[in-house]
């Protein structure tokens, strides 16, 4: 039987805590421990990142009221990943963790920042200016306050696809002049 | 944290007997089908005809099929009380004995006169024996579970139910002894259906009593 090198050690260790060797229990703890802890963090969405540990001692305390379940002739990895795998399961229907990330957690912290947001701002009337100011002003209504082309095109009274043609050939000289292309 | 639960666990670490699991398992079974016999003989007692019944094939049947399908379950359960257990060939060959005694029974209906059909199929007591049966399963399924719920079923509600077949066969061939019906259709339907209930209300436990 080919067995790889963690399986023959965390098997022999298995055996003999079984046999009541405490010392081998407690390596063997330890070692499954610092596996465990990994398993569980990567099965779990970064906002319950922080039920790794209680995954691990759970398992771990499954490990031992358990351990009479072991078969002494099947790999031992198997039978720990099984026991991790439902405790894993258990606990995410237990805690009804959806596996996405929940709503309030979603705003993360550093996507919104005032200053840049001016800074941004003051680039656009910047770069606006470079266009005649009906044009300007019909573009920041539509591509930046979030307006219709027909609010736009009412607001200085022309027909729509006036506003529409007027949008197109600024954008599109701005983009000539700022997009990387021949100054 | 972790370390400190480490060094609990391990300061209460208890030798554990190679196949502990099936000893526990085994002797639960054994007490709780005592307790069944004597329950049967006290409440029903063995049937009057014992003696030449034990010379006649249908008795024989009976016994096989109900130690059969206690066996099985058995051996299912043994497998699902394990985190990694997985076993389905216990089922099949248990399906596979129902449908061999459904042929028997075919057999020995087509070969009776017309009056003896009902009594092979109905007999006197088709009322009463499945729940005898449940009442006969019971200590072996409370035995089982509570045996189980020292172990780690990946599947409680499976677990259960195997327990609960194991129990209802135990319970059936305890019962064997004290009915005296003859029809080998009697027993597909009315033994089955005995141990079936058996088997839903160990999934029924399994699923409460047995989440680890």
């Amino acid at each position: 039987m080919q067995t790889d090198p963690t399986e023959k050690r965390l098997r022999a260790l298995m055996l003999a805590s079984l046999d009541g060797d405490a010392a081998a229990y407690r390596s063997l703890l330890a070692e499954l421990g610092r596996h465990l802890r990994p398993y569980f963090t990567r099965r779990l969405t970064p906002a319950f990142a922080s039920h790794a540990e209680d995954l691990v001692q759970d398992t771990l305390l499954a490990i031992h009221t358990r351990r009479m379940t072991y078969d002494r002739n099947r790999p031992f990895t198997a039978w720990l990943h099984a026991v991790a795998h439902h405790k894993f399961v258990d606990h995410v229907r237990r805690q009804s963790i959806r596996l996405t990330v929940p709503l309030e957690d979603d705003a993360p912290i550093f996507a919104h920042d005032d200053s840049a947001d001016a800074i941004a701002r003051r680039d656009l009337d910047v770069v606006l200016e470079a266009v005649p100011p009906r044009t300007s002003d019909l573009i920041r209504r539509t591509k930046v306050d979030g307006a219709s082309v027909a609010e736009a095109a009412a607001a200085h009274g022309i027909s729509e696809t006036a506003a529409k043609v007027s949008i197109h050939r600024g954008l599109k000289s701005l983009a000539a002049r700022f997009a990387g292309g021949p100054k | 944290m972790t370390d400190d639960l480490i060094a609990r666990l391990s300061a209460d670490l208890k030798p554990v007997r190679p196949m502990a699991m099936q000893r526990l398992l085994f002797g639960a079974t054994l007490v709780s089908t005592l307790v069944a016999i004597v329950a049967m003989n006290m409440w029903l007692g063995m049937r009057p005809d014992l003696d030449t019944a034990m010379s006649t094939m249908n008795f024989w049947t009976k016994f096989g099929y109900t130690l059969s399908v206690a066996v099985l379950g058995g051996v299912a359960t043994m497998a699902l009380a394990r985190p990694d257990g997985r076993i389905r060939w216990p089922w099949i060959a248990a399906l596979g004995l129902l449908a061999l005694l459904v042929i028997g029974a075919f057999i020995q209906l087509a070969t009776a006169g017309p009056d003896d059909m009902m009594p092979l199929i109905i007999g006197g007591t088709s009322l009463v024996c499945p729940w005898r049966i449940v009442v006969l399963g019971l200590p072996m399924l409370l035995a089982s579970i509570i045996a189980l719920r020292r172990m780690a079923p990946a599947n409680p509600t499976l677990a259960g139910f195997a327990a609960g077949i194991m129990a209802g066969g135990a319970g059936a061939w305890v019962y064997s002894f004290a009915c005296a019906e003859n029809g080998m259709m009697f027993l597909a339907l009315w033994y089955t259906l005995g141990i079936l209930i058996v088997g839903v209300l160990g999934a029924v436990l399994g699923r409460f009593l047995l989440r680890w």
